[in-house]
This record gives C-alpha cells, structure tokens and sequence, in this order.
C-alpha cells in the first residue's frame, strides 16, 4: 500500500497539522518507507488470533460514585493560552 | 571520596549516619549540574532552590531519626512526569510553559520517601525517539566518548536520554525514567548505567504524559542494580487512578538483588541471534551466558518465533496510541497556541509550530493505520501479532525463568548518525521492544566495553511481576561483569 | 394506516442521548448537577490535561444495566470502551470514550401506543456509555466561543433505535415512551429542555416498497415536539430535493426552532473518519451475571406492567393510562389506594385531585394533600362517616392545610348521620311542616319525592347519609 500526496494530505487534515505543500514529497517519502518495512506484518498468518489491546488490569475496577474532584476553575483555566474570564476562548465556531 | 562518588544505598547510609547532611549531597549535585549540564543539556530545568529546600527538611526528618527509605536522596525527574509547580513539557514546543497543578503519582511516591527532586530531564520530544536528537530542548551528549574518535559526540539514545546521562555523569544519583519500546534499556546500556522496566501495571501511569498507552511503563535509571531496586520499590504500588494498574503487593527488589542465580533456567532466545550482529555483542552475550552459568545457573536454548515481527508491530501500536494520546495539545486549554483566523486553523498551525518533525510523522502515521480502510490492516492486525508475541513468550516461561539477551545491537553512535533514516533509527529497539509488546520487566545492566571503549549491556527480561527474578540475574551479571569504567564527561 | 406524503414513505430512526442520573461523572470524581458555574465542576481528567487517566464510576455501569434491562434488552457482560477521535473545540481530550465495538447492552424493544389506540414495537438496536462533550458559548463575543467544561465527561447512553419509525407520530412516541421509561427507572431525569435528554433523528424518504435511500442525521433536537416537527420538515425537505432530480446527501443537520427548517452543520462536514480504535487506558468492563439478576429484582415496575395490573384491578384503560404517565402519579396512587377501592381512588384522583393541582399550579411531585391523607379520606366516604357532597367540602379543607380529614370532619362537625332515629325525626318534621305537599304525593305526584329529600337533608345541614335519607324517606310518605 502506496501512500499518494492527497492521502497524506487527508491525513494531516485528520490530524489536524498543517504542512507546506513543499513538504508534502518528502513526508510522504518517509511515511512509505515506514509503511513499506511494516509490510513485513502480511507474511504473519492470524487468523482466528484474539487482538490484545493491552496488558496490566485484566477487568475494569470500579469507583463509588461520589464527588471527589471539581471545584478548581481556576487551577484549571490557569494554563489557558486564551482565557476569557470563566471561560477557555476560541475563535468562533459556527455551527 | 566526594559525596557524588557514593551511591544511593551508600548515601542512604551515610545521611542516616550523619557523616553528610542531605543539603551538602544536594548542594554536591546542584554545583555538578551547573558545571557539567552547560554540556551535556541533561536537564531541561533545574530546581535548585526547592531541591535545596527539600533537602533542609529531609535534614530535619533524618535528625530525628523519621527518615523515609529515600530521605535526602537527590533525584532527576524525566521531564515526562507533571511534577505540581514545576513546568512540565515533555520536550515538545507545544507544551509551552505548562505548569501542572497536580503531581504525578510516581513523583508522589518518592516525595513521599522523602526524596529531593534537582530538577526536570530532557528526552526525546513526548518520549519518541532512541537518541534524545528528538527535544524541542536540544540534544543530549552522552558523557562516553570513543577512545580514538574522542571529539565526535555520542547520543545518550532514548527517549530516556537525559536520565541516563544525568545518572553516568553523575548530576543525579538516580533518575525517573519510562520506557514504550526500549526508552529505559536502551539510554541505560548506552550511558553504562542500570535501568529496569517493569512489568505493565506495576507502576501507576498516573500524571505520567502518555505516549503509547498500552506499552508506556515508568522504571528508574540508577548507577547499579542495587540503586534500581531501591527506586522501584518507592515507584512501584496499585494506584486506583490507573484502571491499568495492578493491585498487587510490592516485594523487597533489594533483598533479590543478592539471591544469586543457582538453580535458575535462563533462557537464551535463539531469534536474538540476528544476522549482521556485530561481533562484539555476540560476544558480550556469550561471556553473559558463561557469568550465569558459572553462577549455578541452568541456560536452556529458547525459541520466541514472531520476535522479528515486534518492531513493525511496534510501529503500529504506538504511533496509533499516539496520535489519539497527543490530541490533546490544541492550544485550547494549556500550552503553546499559534492564532488562526477559526478553530481548525488555530489546531493546524498550533500543531504544526509545536510538534517536531518526528512527532508529527508518528501522529500521521497512527492517523493513518487507524483511518477508515486501513485499520484491519494494520491496526488489528497489529494486536493479533502481538498476541502471538505474548503466547511466544508464555511458551518459553515454560522451559525457563528469565531470558538473557543483548541489550542493544550497537554501542552509542554519533549525533548526526541515523537521523535522517527513521527506520534505521528504529533499528535500535530490537531486542527491547518485546517485552512491551509482552508487558514483561525487563532491565539493563552495564556489562563491559566495545573496542572503541563505549559500554556495552545486557538485557534480562523475566515473567510478568517476577521483577525479584529479574533483579536475581541483573545482580549476578554485574557481580560477574566488575563492570568500573567510567565515562569521560563525569563530576 | 400509513403515514404518507404524497406518495412517500418516511423512514425514522433515533439515536437518544440520555444524561445517567449519578453524583459524578463516568470517569471522573467531579460533580454532575446541572446549573454551576462556568468550568467549576472540571477534573484535570475532564479537561484532557497531560497524563490524566481515567477509572470507571460504578452507579453509571449499574444505571445503563437497568435501562437496558427496562427495554427488554440483552445485557452483554463484557463490553469495551473506544476512543472516537475528532477535534472538537468542546472535546477536551481529541477524542470521546464512548462503546463502539463492544456496547454494554444490545438489541431490546419498546412499544408504542398511539394516539389511535395501535400499537407499535420498536427495535432498540444497541445501548452504549460514553463521556458528553463540553458547552460551547457562541452569543458571549463578536469573534469568539466560549468553552465550558461542566458537561465534559458526565456519563450519557447513547440508545439507538432500529429505522422502525414511519410518522412524526411514531417518532414524538418513541421519544415520550423512552422518557417515561428512563424516569420510571431512575436512570435519567429526562429533563429535555436541560439537555438531560437530546435526540439524533435520522430520516430518510422512499416509494413504498423502496429498499432505504441516503438518510440525514439531525442532531440535537430537544423537545418531543420538536422530534415530530423535524421529522416532517425534513421529510418535506428531501421529498422535495429528490422530485427535481436531485439527490439527497448523507449529512449532519441543525433543526432551527425558530425558523421550522433544517440545515447542514459546517462544523460536522469533515469529522467522518473517527479511528475508532480500543482505549488502551480501560481494560474491558466485565459483569458479573448475578450481580445483574440482582438489579433486575430489584427494577421498578415499569409502565406497561403497571397499566395492565390497573386495568386488572378494574381501572379504565384511560384512568390506568394516565395514572402511569409518570412514576410519581402511580406511586401517589397505590399509596392512595393501598387497601381500599381502586376505582373511588383513580375516580378522586384524576377528577378532583388533578383538578385541584392544574388551579393551584402544582405538581404531584410536590403534593398539596399527602396520598395518606387522600386514602383517609377515601376511608371516611367507605365507613359512611362523609357523603360525597361532604367529602368534596373536606377536601376543600385539606387543600387550604387544614391536616388529617378526620380532624377536620371533628372540628368542623361534618360527620354524616347515619342514626335513623335522628333521620326518621328529620322525615317527621319535614312531613308535618308540609302536609300539603305530602297529600300531593301520596294521590300519585312522585315528582315530589326530591323536594322531600332536599328538605331532609336540608334539615339535617347535609349530613344525613343519602341512601339512608332516601330508604326511609320512601317508606314513610308511603305511610
Ligand atoms: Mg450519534
Ligand atoms: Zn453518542
């Protein structure tokens, strides 16, 4: 599977990270080369094989429902890049 | 002998015997930062006042004899980990000047225990890298130099860099560190110093800034195998905040490290063997072989199948993890922001101003294994190796009780070496990408030199929570190895 | 009877989005009430801060089981959490944890009764938890929205129905039902107009006997009525972008209240590709089954049952339908009835007792007369001690906080007087003070008899039991 430009250009988008058009030969060079040596997953035969996520805990433990946090606005407005008095600000999303 | 020359555990002593204040050990490894970092760009940010603080309280708990098992201790913190007040910024732009209100639970931990933090470590921008080139915050030099190259400056490899070098060199007596694909193994065994990732679970992940969910475990780089027992226990504990996190009972790692290896099967897993090894390691492996046979240890030939598969399959999982794990940084409620005339202009330019380049390929390459299309592919396909990489493993825990292999494929290389080359770059986790894959502990242990005289190690990878086994084997190795080099670079 | 336009058919399905009813949010330990402050009820887990982690709350795993139990539906005792990745500027981690895969409850059904009396069962295809989305504030700033995190991470299911739905009938249906379900359960408040409940309505149009054409989703439509409005609009929408030629695109809609139409979301055009991929931060969430049968003893009775057994207990389908409209009225009633004829109960409880509650603007929730004191006053009419006449006048008296009905038929002296000897005095009274009219009555005018009775019970101010007043009375101006 052969990466092209406009689908590197999709996945900046997805991933919402701007590249210069100039840039675009190059990543995509890269990305293919990375992709190209992850082929090497084909000859692997899975089937029927359970995916593992991930390991530690094997269940979800449980919390009580109780309120044990909150209450802090201003630790955490604190970091705001644009903070506009109880609020983080944006530039206007229309909808 | 100068304070830096103790270890942890001599340190331990000495503090508790008052033949040295915690403030004097403080002050030792604050003058060697300010002499040495300039270089060797270890740190991102030190903490001198608070570190010296903390050193005067530690003074007054050890006077009263209330020390905690780290009391007084001078620690380096990976700056992966939100330490409360102190800027956190995983070596990246994008962080900007974040000032985490909250303190991770492993920081927690060793406050606790009473020790003093010198400051924040560099990386490799958001732990992603085997060299430490990767930091918005500049490289890091290992403080080892070839013998007959002596100008040309060496990585400390990564994403742990910092750690492992603050730790050789001695601006540290032992440092947080964490490890995704090789991020403690491979910077310990290229800065000559001892490092352990435990098995997933064991250490709470809890205000550590994550990278690959699944595979992210934190473990401490210290100067021996004793040192490393001695952090893990305070690192180590079920945290309720991680739903990932085992709850378990945390063993004396240290009463281990002296337990030997006599009845012990040692697996030695024949696909390490890789084709263009160099030679030096071979033969590393087999003089390891020989220390732990000669120990009273039984070696059985193991075989882990899929263990060539583990780096392509790492190379999904984590970019993947990764590119939903880093969503986060927009420039909305912390960090860097770059204006933008609306919302996703303000994402894109944020992103792109504050990821680095290696970052950013990650992010779109686990965009795209997971996108619409691709994600059998890849992603589940991926896990489906992985399970196969886990079942090879429980498979050899049935013929032995920890495996023995090479810690890296190489010594150090230069600055400028590999980088433009990520696959090669990647290269440099073969042997120690498995055991995150599996979720075993896995440590590394300075165990000679190459030609050039850089250090060399070994790795020993044991069954899931059997950190005591690993530890057992770690402390014949280094026992056996006399490993006394030190590197140029060093306080 | 189908519901048509022209000669199109309307095809519906629902997505709900329902707030869990729980003191703190799904993977954080802040608050969930509604109403704060800006940004004051945020977790550095809610907010997507660095190396934040989150651990399930237990009452949203109980709460989505008992729903799922009240739709009849299959709990599955191993589910998963997902990560759906967008950007959002509401969306503080990039990505919503949500049940993609793997969802807690699966297939169920709801019937619906319409207006016509017919029923209905609509599919559930799937019940799943996942963490709502900030607040955003787009009316505060000429060029800026304004981000508040309250509602980030507050526990919500998201229940789908299958596209059974064919009307805005149906649709309003549907929605009421599920809402009277969730309240019954306790599970969700339903508060629609607080956002506690928002519907996703899909809708697409074909010919009879069509397979599905391209659907549209509109997203957040908060009132019943407001379901049946959107669905017609929008119908009428595609109906008319298919007859000229055209063809409908699958796309995200706003339904504009104020203006009665729909229209495309901007912000939604490009936030197709989610990656769904298993969060690496949850293991999965494991069930214990008995720990289920445990919650299925223990779920209230739900409406259609309810309904059934108050027909049963010779209710009208009417009076039994709207005694279980909401689980406060039935439980209002059952107290009130406990014991006692449930006919006379439902019959005071939707006449004079609603009546009473529309003119004095209160709700049952918050009663003006208890049901104990209601179901005593039932016993004072069943032991003759009120006539019905008197009973309305107590009642009265209760309504102005005057207590217990039988204090108040002490002090006020209403008891009725059942004592013949005192009726027969009263009849004697009554002949003697008319003798006229009684010789009127006995040659044949019987048209008299209620005159008498008026007077008798005049004469006794009321209180004369009126079968007795009647029984007697017949007998003696018989002679
Ligand atoms: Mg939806
Ligand atoms: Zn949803």
């Amino acid at each position: 599977m052969s990466v092209d430009i406009a689908t590197i250009k999709r996945v900046a988008t997805l991933s919402r990270i701007h590249v210069e058009p100039a840039a675009l030969p190059g990543l995509a060079q890269d990305i293919n080369a990375i992709l190209g040596w992850i082929e090497q997953l084909s000859e692997v035969d899975t089937t029927g094989v359970e995916p593992m996520a991930g390991g530690g805990a094997t269940a979800l433990r449980w919390r009580d429902d109780v309120v044990s946090d909150g209450g802090q606005a201003e630790a955490v407005l604190a970091n705001a890049p644009d903070r506009e008095g109880e609020y983080f600000g944006v530039p206007k999303v229309v909808e | 002998m100068r304070p830096t020359d103790l270890s942890l555990a001599q340190a331990r002593l000495a503090l508790d015997a008052r033949q040295i204040s915690a403030r004097e050990l403080t002050q030792a490894y604050l003058d060697a930062i300010a002499a040495l970092n300039p270089r060797l760009n270890a740190y991102i940010t030190v903490t001198a006042e608070a570190a010296l603080t903390a050193a005067d309280a530690a003074d007054q708990k050890l006077a009263a004899g209330q020390g905690g098992p780290l009391e007084g201790i001078p620690l380096g913190i990976k700056d992966l980990f939100c330490t409360a007040g102190t800027r956190t910024t995983a070596a990246s732009r994008i962080l900007g000047d974040f000032t985490p209100p909250y303190e991770s639970t492993i920081t927690r931990q060793l406050l606790r225990d009473g020790a003093v933090f010198l400051g924040k470590l560099n990386l490799d921008e958001f732990a992603m890298g085997s060299s430490n080139a990767t930091s918005a915050f500049g490289p890091v030099e290992n403080p080892w130099s070839r013998r007959n190259d002596p100008d040309t400056r060496l990585v400390p490899g990564g994403s742990s860099g910092g750690s492992a070098a603050a730790v050789a060199a001695r601006l540290a007596l032992g440092a947080t560190a964490t490890d995704t694909g090789g991020s403690i193994r491979q910077p310990a065994a290229f800065c000559g110093v001892a490092g352990i990732k435990p098995t997933y679970g064991r250490c709470s992940r809890f205000g550590v800034v994550a990278f690959a969910s699944s595979l992210d475990q934190a473990g401490p780089i210290a100067r021996d195998v004793m040192d490393c027992a001695v952090l893990l226990r305070s690192m180590s504990g079920f945290d309720p905040q991680d739903s990932t996190s085992v709850d378990m009972a945390v063993p004396d790692f240290a009463a281990a490290v002296g337990r030997g290896v006599r009845g012990m099967r040692i697996g030695i897993p024949r696909e390490y063997r890789m084709a263009g090894m160099p030679a030096e390691i071979e033969a590393l492996w087999q003089q390891g072989i020989a220390w732990l046979r000669d120990a009273g240890a039984s070696i059985v030939d193991v075989s882990l199948p899929h263990t060539k598969y583990a780096l392509p399959t790492y190379y999904i999982v984590a970019p993947a993890e990764a590119s939903s794990n880093l969503a986060r940084y927009d420039g909305v409620r912390f960090g860097a922001r770059v204006p933008g005339a609306d919302l996703t202009e303000l994402y894109e330019k944020t992103r792109a101003a504050g990821f680095g380049a290696e970052v950013q390929r990650r992010i779109m390459i686990g965009t795209y294994v997971l996108s619409a299309g691709y994600y059998d592919a890849y992603y589940l396909k991926a896990q489906q190796v992985r399970t196969l990489i886990k079942r090879d493993f429980d498979l050899a825990w049935a013929q032995c009780d920890a495996l023995l292999t090479p810690a890296t494929p190489s010594a150090a290389f230069g600055l400028d070496e590999k980088q433009d080359d990520p696959v090669a770059m990647y290269l440099n986790d073969i042997f120690t990408v498995t055991a995150n894959l599996a979720g075993l502990p896995g440590m590394a242990v300075p165990a000679g030199l190459d030609g050039q005289g850089l250090p060399l190690g070994l790795q020993i990878i044991g069954q899931p929570f059997d950190e005591e086994g690993v530890f057992a084997v770690a402390g014949a190795v280094e026992r056996a190895a006399g490993f006394s080099a030190r590197p140029g670079v060093i306080a | 009877m189908t519901y048509m336009i022209g000669d199109w058919e309307l095809v519906i399905g629902l997505e709900v989005h329902a707030q869990v009813t729980s003191q703190a949010k799904l993977f954080s330990g802040a608050a969930t009430a509604f109403g704060a402050s800006p940004n004051s009820q945020v977790s550095f887990i809610d907010a997507g801060f660095p190396g934040m982690l989150p651990s399930i709350n237990a009452e949203c795993v109980a709460q989505a089981v008992r729903t799922g139990l009240g739709l009849n539906a299959q709990i599955n005792l191993w589910s998963r959490f997902d990560r759906k990745n967008y950007f959002y500027a509401d969306l503080p981690q990039g990505y919503q944890i949500s049940q993609f895969a793997h969802p807690i409850v699966g297939t169920g059904e709801i019937e619906i009764t319409l207006d016509d009396g017919t029923k209905k069962t609509i599919g559930i295809t799937r019940l799943h938890l996942e963490q709502d989305a900030g607040k955003s504030q787009h009316d505060q700033h000429p060029s800026k929205s304004f981000i508040d995190l309250n509602r980030s991470g507050v526990a919500l299911m998201e229940i789908v129905s299958e596209p059974d739905m064919r009307s805005p009938e149906e649709a309003g249906a549907y929605v009421a039902k599920l809402r009277q379900i969730l309240r019954y359960l306790g599970t969700c408040d339903g508060n629609m107009d607080e956002g506690s409940m928002r519907a996703d309505v899909n809708v697409s149009v074909r010919k009879p006997g069509e397979g599905f054409r391209t659907r549209c989703e509109i997203k957040n439509v908060n009132s019943v009525k407001f379901v049946m409005q959107a669905v017609e609009v929008e119908a009428r929408r595609q109906i008319d972008v298919w007859e000229s030629g055209e063809e409908v695109h699958q796309e995200t809609r706003l339904f504009d209240t104020a203006r009665g139409v729909t229209r495309s979301m901007r912000s939604k055009e490009d936030a197709h590709d989610y990656r769904y991929f298993p969060d690496p931060d949850l293991p999965p969430l494991v069930l214990d089954a008995g720990w289920v049968e445990q919650l299925k003893a223990s779920l209230p009775e739900l409406p259609d049952a309810r309904r059934a057994r108050y027909v049963a207990m010779g209710l009208t389908p009417y009076d039994a339908h709207v005694l279980t409209l909401d689980r406060e009225t039935a439980v209002f009633f059952e107290t009130m009835a406990c014991g006692r004829d449930a006919k006379l109960a439902a019959n005071w409880l939707t006449g004079d007792y609603f009546a009473a509650l529309n003119r004095l603007k209160r709700d049952i929730a918050d009663p003006p007369v208890s049901a104990e004191h209601m179901g005593e006053l039932l016993d004072l009419i069943a032991d003759k001690t009120l006539s019905g006449t008197i009973a309305k006048q107590v009642f009265e008296h209760m309504l102005s906080g005057e207590g217990a009905p039988a204090a108040i038929v002490e002090a006020r002296g209403l008891k009725q007087v059942t004592d013949t000897g005192a009726i027969e005095a009263a009849i004697r009274a009554v002949m003697e003070a008319n003798a006229d009219k009684l010789a009127e009555y006995r040659s044949g005018k019987e048209k008299l008899f209620g005159f008498f009775v008026g007077q008798v019970m005049k004469a006794m101010a009321g209180k004369g039991n009126p079968a007795a007043v009647n029984e007697l009375l017949k007998a003696m101006l018989a002679g």
